[in-house]
């Protein structure tokens, strides 16, 4: 039997290119080479399929132009005809995890190929894609490589040579919300009882029809009056006073920061810098203002287009920071806006 | 933390600008950014035309915060 032709997407740190300083760069087809996890892959795979292309682009240069690089990836893959595609694994990198999932379905849905992909579940690119393409469950960190290439590639090849498919929970990818008609073994009723049991003893129990978990909180009214309003800043991009005074972490961010901007009409680069170490930092070292806008709210301030800036901005790193975190960093935060009698928030992610 | 803000009872504005991952986590109001490591800046523009644009895109974030939003809106030019 001829073996499967496999073609991979991985971004520009996986191909060795480069870290964020790299993450520019536009897609690139190499055909015939297998880069980085590929070589990992192709060991996996044995005789039975092998990578015929690996396909790189850089992080920001996909996600800031989805649509036209898509059609030129689609483009070429649907040149090179591969049986199976697999992108990534993307682990929790959140714009790497984006790419993977928006090429892994357009492969799948607009070329009719089948493909996979893999990253860690609080990978925004999971959420987004899950039940469009197969994404098998990763750990959070490249230290899961090894596991994650021995899952993909099991899955890939029982995928490609039309073996039957398992469940979600069986075959490790993640749920799609596909309802599948079957037997069990016990009737209904026994199953019941067997979970109440196990609930009143405190034992863990797996129920059969989780509720969804639609967590979305309706707008507030609009600002009526701007030239009265007390407007704050928050960002997600890790902007701090220069020297980084709370060792807010470079990734998985364990903490938030208060700092004063009282005075400050400009944030330039001796003054503030970005402890966030998940994009290119060399622009908003050189000037903050890039992602914090004071300099233009202060204008806005002294023309009276809002009454006021807020003398204490919010900052943190969302870079691979836990969904959990995230949450909590954001109440707080709220709390503290609100008891400062501030009238709505501007935040600003990189 | 978007969200979060929100239920704290915040009218809140996202600038991002990976705006599917904004729609993703539910976040109302949306204003699309310029790129990944500058979201409200432009290095290949000279100092004056740049904050001209960062002005622009604030004056929209504040127009955004002024609009009254039935579920998730991005606020696109």
């Amino acid at each position: 039997m001829a073996k499967i032709k496999v073609v991979h997407y991985i971004n520009q740190f996986f191909a060795g290119i480069g870290g964020e300083e790299k993450a520019d760069i536009a897609a690139e087809l190499h055909k015939g080479e297998v880069i980085g996890p590929g070589m990992a892959f192709n060991t996996g795979f044995g005789e039975e399929a092998e990578i015929i292309a690996t396909i790189v682009c850089g992080d920001s240069y996909f996600n800031e132009n989805i649509d036209a690089v898509k059609a030129e990836i689609l483009g070429w893959v649907r040149e090179l005809a591969p049986d199976l595609f697999i992108a990534g694994p993307a682990f929790n990198a959140g714009r790497y995890g984006v790419a993977c999932g928006t090429i892994a379905a357009a492969v799948k849905e607009e070329l009719g190929i089948k493909s996979i992909t893999g990253m860690y579940v609080e990978n925004p690119g999971a959420d987004m894609y899950k039940d469009k393409v197969y994404i098998l469950e990763t750990k959070d960190s490249a230290a899961g490589m090894r596991a994650a290439v021995k899952k993909m590639t099991a899955f890939a090849l029982k995928y490609a040579k039309d073996e039957k498919i398992g469940a979600s929970c069986e075959d490790g990818y993640m749920n799609q919300g596909v309802r599948v008609n079957f037997f069990e073994k016990e009737r209904g009723s026994k199953r019941a009882v067997d979970m109440l049991i196990a609930k009143l003893a405190g034992k863990p129990f797996t129920t059969e029809y989780p509720m969804p978990d639609f967590d979305r909180v309706e707008p507030n009214p609009a600002v009526k009056d701007m030239a009265h309003a007390t407007i704050a800043l928050v960002t997600s991009g890790g902007i701090v006073p220069k020297g980084n005074p709370d060792h807010i972490e470079s990734s998985s961010a364990s903490k938030f920061g208060e700092y004063s901007i009282e005075g400050v009409t400009d944030l330039d680069e001796s003054t503030f810098e970005t402890a966030h170490g998940g994009y290119d930092p060399v622009y908003a070292n050189l000037d903050a203002d890039r992602v914090l806008p004071v300099d233009v709210l202060r204008d806005l301030e002294k023309e009276g287009v809002i009454g006021k800036l807020h003398e204490k901005y919010y900052a943190t790193v969302g870079n691979g920071t836990a969904v959990a975190s995230a949450k909590k960093y954001g109440a707080e935060i709220g709390k503290r806006l609100v008891a400062d009698g501030v009238d709505a928030v501007i935040l600003t992610s990189t | 933390m978007v969200k979060e803000l929100e239920r704290a009872g915040l009218p809140v504005v996202h600038v991002c600008t990976v705006t599917p991952i904004s729609l993703t986590v539910v976040a109302n109001t949306i204003v699309p950014a310029i790129a990944i490591p500058h979201p409200l800046g432009n290095p290949a523009l000279d100092k004056t035309e740049e904050k001209a644009l960062r002005r622009k895109l604030v004056m929209k974030a504040l127009s955004a915060l002024q609009t009254e939003v039935d579920g998730q809106k991005v606020f696109e030019d």
